[in-house]
């Protein structure tokens, strides 16, 4: 029993609870809500603070513990959960999350009752995921918070292609899911540990590697299933839909929290397990990391509707993590991850304050609003920083994630970070600033002369406490780098075998790639 | 002769015998009570088998080896009473619809029962002939229990002939395979078939059973009564065909394929990835543009026979040591049972007035009554194989026993993104059943459903069963491993 066991059994049980209160007691459900989110929350902050201090197993996590009686011990099918400096600051940052989900709900005024029911169980499943040290457990966890995310689009999510976004999303999420499951369940079985416990499965395949030919096979259904969870262009087309029909939880939740369980996947299977498939393969993803940077971006320039823009703006950003994983060096990984807690953080606090925007008005199309930021100085001021932070402005969180990236990825792949550099900053620039003029600044129309802003601080509360987790770890991302790197470093130094044999011979187009993850590991270090 | 071993089955059939008796002397207003008798004595009977009470935890066989008691049988009989206990239930809820008979239309649910049983436990031709008999033609008779109703004699017409034509192959092969081997007896057939492996009208035969066999799971080619007759048949048969008959069918095909001809269903490898691919892909396909919500389940129960044969298939690639495979599909039918269970009980309680069973009868369900709302989205995703519901972890035992096979037969591999293909599409169907439910434009002021105890506790052990299979299934596993060991000859 650690922290860990309540933050991802609380809001499961919280969620069981719920469905015996009678539904005419909505503020029961949604005190409930709120309150476990926000224990939740706490409890993430207080591992995140003891992390340094807490005792590590010998495979190097902390705060390990398992959950009695779920699963099928026989089968190696065991609730683990544990956390090292990779998924430290990923719990965190959905703990937070969550607790912005659930306090930026009051948008959802009927079917309360399962509208938080579901809102728990998601929450629940998807800190699971992040801390489940299983690899049955890991894909379970995700799953049971996807479904949800099914529901409330479909139930009370908004526009009039509701339907079609619901069924778009439901069934390309679930291919790209159900492809990461066959390469996770022949991952199980050429291994050949009879575990699915992640920390031994990794301290068999670093003794015995997979033969080539299996990691040829394997590792693409893991980089194209996890991709499609990712929106890896150019599995992307769900993604902007899908949040724009979203209702404000779930869009938050969602591109904040649950999109970065298939870059968690990549880091923590796919690279260390299968390097010699991963050599191969990065250059390929580089490429395509591209395709979000800038395709995404531009795309999202032409974007009439925010909600649009931002869904489009959330799928761009996911190029970052891309770029830093396919580098293959301490620097980029460690980037990566940081990216991925800041995008977190930024993706849920520009759907939360759209969703603000759209129960004001009522509709998000940009060529109608103007002006708001009269009406609205607290909203409108916490979206011009939400802006910046989309820019990589130096000072949140997203820039250090982003220029720890191009550090990583200068030596490797330099003309796509040249590349992405240009497009992602200058394009970013361009669609968040022209938003945010057409949105806050200029006339306001006669039509929101009746919008007010936040009223109180309980309207305020996730907004201030989301920008404040970017500008903190903005200000200091030694708090998230110092956890991270030395978990990315173990990462690393398995996806780049210098060692003997077959699959080196088998890399050897891209030999001087491990020299350059070394010489950018000591730099940092 | 070893009678104790029946002793169940001579339960059951006295059960039957009194139940049509007691509707001798018994006022019309209460006959629909008999349901609740007969649920009862059937409850007792697998209280007494899951605790080994007395005859009934003995093991062996009987008759000269024609019937078998063995972890697999006791695994499938316990299996059967429970869906009975369930259906017995629901037809109570449709007794209303029933204009006449209503104590003989739950007397031949038992005795279909007591077919299942029967099957569960053969070991021979002879035995696996009578038993599929005893079930087809008390199914005949259910399906067309609605006489005043047109769809419903159509179905029993449809199940009549088509049943017929299988029973035909069925016993044409029994004939074939036992001209040439002289043997009907499992056991002994096993270790005669060897040499037979090139005759070719033994192998022909032995097809025939399984054509037979065929119609009893609803497997691609063979299945193109299903929809019909589900959607036609009164729900309670409907709900039994689902489950009681087609997993019967299934045990069968189990002692047929690894009890009677181990070394040639090794061979039959491929048929079997064949046979499993297309029935996924049929099924799935057929179901995307159906309305009639029954007629849905029907084509998702075509759906569900081909992932079943997944693991069939996995066995015969298998060699000596099927637990896996077999495990797999024995946890994988457990899940099945509760899953489609509840649909049809909710089918029941809200569809039982309605003239026809369009997806539009369940549009405004979340306000009629959120407890089937519930229930029927639970099992839609249970069939659909999403987390935390048993259909999920059946469908990950599944998957992993095939891929496990992909070493020894690249084919496996093949089947199992056909069947991953099929998941995909299934979720189109299945959540569409959720859109109907949840946010389509209902009927204005529909009454609220009520629901009563007897019918709310069944509903409450599916949903108990569907988690409680999809979060701790490590005894399910035990379980079903121990079962089939009796497989691993």
């Amino acid at each position: 029993m650690t922290a860990l066991t309540y933050i991802f059994v609380l809001p499961l049980l919280a969620a069981v609870a719920l469905a015996f209160v009678p539904r005419a007691y909505s503020v029961v459900m949604r005190g409930v809500a709120v309150g476990v989110t926000f224990v939740m929350m706490l409890l993430a902050i207080l591992v995140f603070i003891r992390f340094n201090g807490a005792e590590a197993d010998a495979s190097g996590f902390k705060f390990v513990t398992t959950i009695p009686g779920l699963g099928a011990s026989s089968l190696g099918i065991v609730c683990k959960l544990g956390v090292d400096g990779i998924n430290v600051g990923l719990v965190l940052m959905g703990a937070i999350v969550a607790f912005a989900a659930a306090c930026c709900s009051r948008e959802i005024r009927d079917r309360e009752k399962e509208f938080y029911i579901l809102l728990l169980v998601m929450t629940g499943g998807i800190l699971g995921a992040f801390a489940s040290l299983n690899l049955f457990f890991f894909y379970f966890l995700h799953e049971l918070a996807l479904v949800p995310t099914f529901l409330m689009i479909g139930v009370w999510g908004r526009g009039e292609r509701k339907n079609y976004a619901t069924f778009q999303i439901t069934l390309y999420l679930s291919i790209g899911a159900l492809v990461a499951l066959v390469g996770l369940i022949a991952l199980y079985l050429q291994s050949g540990a009879q575990t699915f416990d992640i920390p031994e499965l990794t301290e068999r395949l670093r003794e015995n590697p997979l033969s080539a030919g299996a990691q040829r096979f394997i590792f693409p259904l893991l980089l194209f299933g996890f991709g499609i969870l990712v929106s890896l262009w150019p599995f992307h087309t769900w993604a902007p839909m899908g949040y724009a029909s979203a209702p404000t939880p779930a869009a938050m939740l969602h591109a904040g929290v649950l999109k970065k369980f298939g870059l968690y996947g990549l880091i923590r299977i796919a690279l260390p397990l299968m390097p010699g498939a991963a050599q191969r393969w990065m250059p390929i993803l580089a490429w395509l990391c591209l395709g979000n940077l800038v395709y995404c971006g531009w795309v999202a320039m032409r974007q009439k509707d925010f909600n649009w823009l931002i869904g489009y703006s959330s799928v761009a950003h996911m190029g970052f993590v891309f770029l830093g994983i396919a580098t293959l060096t301490l620097v980029g990984v460690t980037g990566a991850v940081v990216v991925m807690v800041a995008h977190g953080f930024l993706a849920a606090l520009t759907f939360g304050l759209s969703g603000y925007l759209y129960e004001q008005t009522g509709t998000l199309e940009m060529s109608e609003l103007g002006g708001l930021l009269r009406k609205l100085p607290f909203i409108g001021a916490a979206l011009v920083m939400a802006a910046f932070a989309g820019c990589g402005v130096p000072g949140f969180a997203n820039f250090a994630g982003e220029v720890t990236v191009f550090f990583g990825a200068w030596n490797v792949f330099r003309p796509v970070t040249v590349l992405a550099c240009w497009g992602a900053l200058m394009i970013g620039a361009v669609y968040m600033l022209r938003a945010v003029r057409t949105m806050l600044h200029g006339e306001l129309p006669e039509k929101w002369a009746n919008v007010t802003d936040a009223p109180h601080l309980w309207r305020k509360a996730p907004f201030i406490l989301l920008l404040a987790a970017l500008m903190l770890f903005g200000c200091f991302p030694r708090l998230l780098t110092d956890k991270i790197s030395p978990s990315a470093g173990v990462i690393v130094q398995m996806a780049n075998p210098v060692l003997e044999g077959n699959l080196r011979a088998e890399a050897a187009p891209a030999p001087p790639k491990s020299a350059l993850a070394q010489g950018g590991g000591e730099a940092v270090q | 002769m070893n009678l104790s071993l029946i002793s169940l089955e001579i339960c059951v059939v006295a059960l039957g015998m009194a139940l049509l008796l007691a509707d001798l002397w018994l006022p019309p207003g209460r006959k629909r009570l008999l349901g609740y008798a007969a649920a009862a004595g059937l409850g007792l009977l697998l209280v007494a088998n899951l605790g080994g009470f007395g005859v009934f935890g003995s093991t062996g066989t009987a008759f000269g080896g024609m019937f078998v008691q063995d972890g697999l049988a006791i695994f499938f009989k316990r299996f059967f009473l429970l869906a009975a206990i369930l259906v017995l239930l629901m037809a109570i809820e449709f007794s209303d619809r029933i204009s006449a008979g209503i104590a003989e239309y739950y007397s031949l649910i038992v005795f279909a029962l007591a077919g299942m049983l029967f099957a569960a436990s053969a070991n021979d031709f002879a035995l696996l002939f009578v038993s599929l008999e005893l079930i087809t033609v008390t199914f005949y008779v259910l399906t067309s229990f609605q006489r005043a109703r047109l769809v419903s004699l159509e179905a029993g017409v449809k199940y009549l002939v088509i049943g017929a034509l299988s029973t035909a192959f069925t016993v044409f092969g029994i004939a074939l395979v036992y001209g040439i081997s002289g043997r009907l007896n499992f056991g002994e057939l096993a270790g005669v078939a060897g040499q037979f492996g090139d005759n070719k009208i033994f192998l022909f035969g032995l097809l025939l059973v399984l054509t037979g066999l065929g119609f009893k799971i609803v497997a691609f080619p063979f299945q193109i009564w299903a929809p019909d007759v589900y959607q036609g048949a009164p729900t309670p048969t409907a709900a039994f065909l689902a489950i009681g008959s087609k997993a019967a069918g299934f045990v069968l095909l189990l002692r047929v394929l690894f009890t009677a001809v181990p070394d040639i269903t090794a061979q039959w490898t491929n048929l079997l990835i064949v046979f499993s691919a297309v029935t996924i892909l049929y099924g799935n396909l057929c179901a995307i543009p159906q309305r009639n919500v029954k007629r849905l389940l029907g084509y998702s129960s075509v759906a569900h026979a081909g992932y079943l044969l997944l693991g069939v298939a996995a066995m015969s690639t298998a060699g000596q040591d099927r637990s896996a495979g077999g495990s797999a599909m024995l946890f994988y039918l457990s899940g099945y049972l509760f899953t489609v269970l509840a649909a049809f009980t909710v089918i029941t309680l809200v569809m039982r007035h309605l003239e026809s069973e369009d997806i539009s009868g369940l549009a405004g369900l979340n306000q009629r009554s959120p407890l089937l709302a519930a229930t029927m989205t639970l099992a839609m995703v249970s069939l659909a194989g999403i987390p935390p519901l048993a259909g999920f972890f059946g469908k990950f035992l599944l998957l992993k026993a095939l891929i496990e096979q992909g070493a020894a037969n690249p084919g496996c591999y093949c089947l199992a993104f056909t069947a991953v293909a099929g998941i995909v599409i299934s979720l189109y169907y299945y959540f569409g059943v959720i859109r109907a439910i949840y946010w389509s434009p209902g009927p204005a002021a529909a009454p609220p459903i009520a629901v009563s105890r007897p019918i709310r506790i069944s509903i409450y052990v599916c949903i108990a069963g569907m988690f409680y299979l999809g979060l701790f299934p490590g005894v399910m596993v035990t379980v079903t491993t121990e079962a089939v060991k009796a497989l691993n000859r």
